[in-house]
């Protein structure tokens, strides 16, 4: 397949679709009609005055110049995209959940209940047993979840300094537990790409708080030995942390709570399919046991303990909050009728075929995938190619690459995670995609992409002389 | 061909599972799990799946449980009229199913929308650098002060905020400081705004952010925010300026006053009422450029010579910096990022000041007519106010919250004898009703 994506070329300015700024301004003087005194307001106000049909022209151009997964398959391994069912933005558009949060809980009993309902399903597939849906995104899960964990120690005079990550880990946990105030300890990664259990007695002791574990981990394996894992680690009386990016592999198969994790943050745009919208909002709710919950953030929301209906309460240890309010209230709405519309059957067959889609696909291409059996994802290698630079040369062929360069431990890492949502002939697609850039010529990788709205793009000159805003360019 | 059984949103035929197992070399997709049994889920969740037209059903029931109130809420979440024009253009699943911009080649589309986001951020705050966004205003002063403590020359340990604050937000702020060592501690107010010289007798070297907020949490507008920058300056603390994106439009430019760094709201442009849902603004001056949490966009240029854009100074960040990362924050609120600016651009100059100046018309006319109740003062501080104030009631003001709410109106209660209001263009045409409400219930 081949893509063209459209472009708005216009030679003589050296620009696509211009910016708002350039379509034209206007300086508003702020004091002829402010009821402010003079002292309190700025005098002038420059900013864009578009029509709305000059408004929607612009913003039109600028999503046709936008890969999306409505667009084709995006196999960005551990970030995963797959299809945001139409509905779910219907439910959460409804204009009575549109509520204030300092709204009295007598007054949002609606929204307790979706709340209450969505705290109790998650717990369920999890296996966890208290749930908090506050964290607005993935990252601040983690947050909480450590931010959990560390108030759990010090509850119980137990001061520890260490948070053990696996080398393989996603990022965000490194920054998690730095953010927490915690020490990092890395993990190397075994031989066979999953945790050695040597290395994890030697990584884990009196300092060590967490070991913070995604499962299946970021190649997609299993981890086998998770429960000498959560033995290991409790046994040193740390506690053990589920990063849920992989949870959507799991479904139906396998619960965190069951494999001795004692916290976990779910991402609801990649088990429950709410939309990512170009970079967030996402939500990141936060399960954890029986002798966590009481650390949650304030407020959690269960049956009222008078009457009925549901209200309120503050957890007695409660970490405080996470987030000014509830968290990604539309978020979360759109990932409870998710969950509701697959069921016990449609989410163990999502899974199914994710794991599915992830083993035909690497039958399929011609690079090769140096550790499974692998889940929802693997790890293939571009070898003696640039990962890179064969990932410029798929933009031309219909789909989005994969994610590259990561994890460190296979060399030049393609790490895919096609999803559920593609068919067989969308992944012989996305195969042909795959082999037909991995055996290019170096010139034709080098001088891709050819097809998108713009060409290779200099990355290192925009971070060496960063020109962050229209006023920086016309400063120039 | 059968799908009936399995997520209706995957596109297999049994004939094209059979094939592809055949292709893999296994039976069935069980096969293909690696997990051991002691582990393993018998998948009974107790969850019945339902039909897209039942659970639309079901919510609309469930929500339909929220009474329908007119509310004069505020106190950090606000609404405006949110044009049609927003949610059709920001709705398009070009923009709505995208993910973060990694290939940026095949994204131009969004990062232009997130430049031009951070350039009107430019704009309204008068600083060189803007991100394109952070969960919240809470979580944007949280991360503010992990910037602080990691800027400043010399050592500290407190961060100095208004004793008058979101208590939500003060949480917030409060478990950022946990992980860096930091304490908050509060100045006074006076008649709602910021007690300058008690600021100023406190400030010292082992403050390391000071932060005022224009307007204050009761809609107060600060009168005295260059004499705080000054303090700020004086001291080497960094001045965080707490706003609000459509106040900023004709507040005093923050740069002006001295703000190194200004956080707030911009999810009053954008975002309906969300049940709290926000938008973090995150800007500073450009010496802390590597230290900003959070994306942003670059202009750089592509093999063609053309403008292009991409994210950009990725080293700060957590996929690349991991432990030494500014922050952990990866997805942020792009889309209501994407929200804020097509709103900002079919308001205009000239509509969000408009807007803006509404806000404080509006507040000042609703509290001129609640003071002439009897048994009600307002506004309680002698400022100039932006969008809500409070109100003194004779009364036990959670009480009279309590029955106004009868009536059909919300209002917060915000202390023994203090209400708040707040009024926007979307309650304005029913402040007579919440007015015979009060006279009522008074």
């Amino acid at each position: 397949m081949i893509h063209d994506q459209a472009n708005y070329e216009r030679g003589d300015e050296d620009v696509r679709e211009p910016l708002l700024s350039e379509k034209g301004q206007e300086t508003v003087d702020v004091r002829e009609d402010s009821p402010l005194p003079e002292d309190l307001t700025r005098d002038e106000l420059t900013l864009p005055n578009p029509s709305e049909p000059e408004t929607a022209r612009h913003y039109t151009r600028l999503s046709q110049m936008n890969w999306a997964i409505d667009a084709g398959p995006y196999p960005l391994g551990s970030c995963t995209m797959k299809y945001n069912p139409k509905f779910t933005e219907d439910v959460a558009a409804d204009p009575n959940a549109a509520v204030h949060p300092d709204r009295s809980g007598r007054s949002a009993q609606g929204n307790l209940e979706l709340q209450y309902r969505l705290q109790k399903m998650l717990a369920d597939v999890g296996g966890m047993d208290a749930v908090t849906l506050q964290p607005p995104a993935g990252a601040a899960g983690e947050l909480t979840g450590i931010l959990v964990t560390k108030a759990y120690h010090e509850h119980h005079g137990n001061d520890r300094s260490e948070v053990v990550i696996p080398a393989s880990a996603h990022g965000t946990n490194f920054a998690t537990a730095a953010t927490a105030g915690y020490d990092v300890v890395e993990l190397p990664s075994g031989e066979d790409g999953r945790v050695d259990l040597e290395a994890l007695e030697a990584a884990v002791g009196d300092e060590t708080a967490a070991l913070m574990l995604t499962n299946p981990n970021t190649v997609g394996l299993f981890e086998r030995d998770i429960t000498e894992i959560a033995d290991i680690v409790h046994d040193a009386g740390g506690l053990l942390y589920y990063d849920g990016a992989n949870l959507n592999a799991l479904l139906g198969r396998g619960r965190p709570g069951d494999m001795g994790f004692d916290v976990m943050h779910y991402n609801v745009h990649k088990t429950f399919a709410t939309p990512h919208g170009g970079g967030g909002p996402g939500a990141g709710p936060v399960g954890v046991v029986d002798e966590l919950a009481p650390f949650l953030p304030t407020p959690r929301v269960r049956e009222s303990t008078e009457g009925s209906g549901y209200e309120r309460f503050e957890p007695a240890h409660t970490i405080g909050r996470v987030h000014g309010f509830a968290g990604n209230w539309l978020v979360l709405i759109k990932a409870y009728a998710y969950i509701a519309r697959l069921g016990d059957e449609g989410l163990a067959d999502a899974a199914a075929k994710a794991v599915l889609n992830a083993n035909y696909l690497a039958e399929r291409i011609d690079l090769d995938v140096p550790h499974g059996p692998f889940h929802h994802e693997f790890a293939a290698t571009a070898s003696d190619r640039d990962a890179a630079d064969v990932a410029k040369r798929m933009l031309d062929f219909g789909v989005h690459p994969p994610t590259t360069k990561w994890p460190e431990m296979v060399p030049e890492a393609m790490l895919t995670e096609p999803t559920e949502i593609e068919g067989q002939s969308s992944l012989d697609d996305l195969a042909e995609a795959f082999n037909l850039a991995y055996a290019d010529t170096d010139e034709a990788l080098d001088a891709a992409p050819n097809r998108t709205a713009a060409a290779r793009i200099d990355q290192v000159g925009a971070a060496r002389d960063p020109r962050l805003s229209w006023q920086a360019l016309d400063a120039e | 061909m059968s799908r009936a059984d399995g997520t209706p949103y995957a596109p297999h035929t049994d004939a094209e599972t059979a094939a592809m197992l055949a292709a893999i070399g296994v039976d069935d997709e069980e096969a293909l799990f690696d997990i051991p049994e002691p582990v393993a889920f018998d998948g009974d969740f107790g969850i019945e799946p339902r039909t897209e037209r039942e659970i639309r059903d079901e919510c609309a029931r469930i929500f339909e449980r929220n009474d329908d109130l007119t509310e004069f809420l505020g106190r950090g979440h606000y609404a405006h009229y949110v044009p049609s024009v927003v949610d059709h253009l920001s709705d398009r699943a070009e923009f709505l199913t995208s993910y973060t911009q990694y290939q940026p080649e095949v994204s131009q589309g969004f990062l232009q929308a997130l430049f031009e986001y951070q350039s009107m951020l430019v704009e309204l705050t008068g600083l060189d650098v803007a991100n394109c966004s952070m969960y919240d205003a809470a979580t944007a002063l949280g991360e503010a002060a992990t910037l602080a403590d990691r800027v400043r020359s010399t050592s500290g340990d407190t961060v100095l905020v208004p004793e008058q604050l979101r208590e939500g937000k003060r949480a917030v702020l409060e478990n950022y400081c946990d992980g860096a060592d930091l304490t908050v501690e509060t100045y006074p107010m006076a008649d709602g705004t910021a007690d300058v010289d008690a600021i100023a007798d406190r400030a010292g070297d082992d403050v390391v952010m000071l932060y005022a907020e224009s307007p204050t949490v009761r809609g107060c507008l600060e009168e005295r925010l260059a004499a705080i920058g000054d303090v700020a300056d004086e001291t080497d603390a960094l001045f965080a300026l707490g706003s609000d994106v459509v106040a900023l439009s004709v507040l005093e430019s923050p740069a002006a006053v001295g703000a190194d760094v200004v956080v707030g709201e911009a999810g009053s442009l954008g975002l309906p009422t969300s049940y709290g849902m926000g938008l973090g603004i995150f800007a500073c001056r450009d010496d802390f450029l590597r230290q900003v949490p959070g994306r942003l966009v670059g202009a750089s240029e592509d093999a063609n010579g053309d403008r292009a854009y991409t994210l950009t100074l990725q080293t700060r960040e957590q996929h690349i910096r991991k432990e030494r990362a500014t922050s952990n924050i990866c997805t942020n609120q792009a889309w209501v990022a994407l929200r804020a600016a097509i709103h900002a651009a079919t308001l205009g100059p000239d509509g969000l000041v408009d807007l803006a100046n509404d806000c404080v018309r509006e507040a000042e006319a609703l509290a001129a007519r609640i003071d002439g109740l009897s048994g009600a003062t307002a506004p309680v501080h002698d400022r100039h106010h932006f969008r809500e104030f409070a109100v003194h009631v004779d009364q036990p003001a959670p009480a009279v919250a309590e029955d106004l709410e009868t009536e059909g109106f919300a209002v917060h209660a915000i202390d023994d004898h203090l209400l708040q209001v707040c009024v926007t263009d979307l309650n304005a045409g029913r402040t007579d009703g919440l007015v015979a409400a009060f006279e009522g219930v008074l």
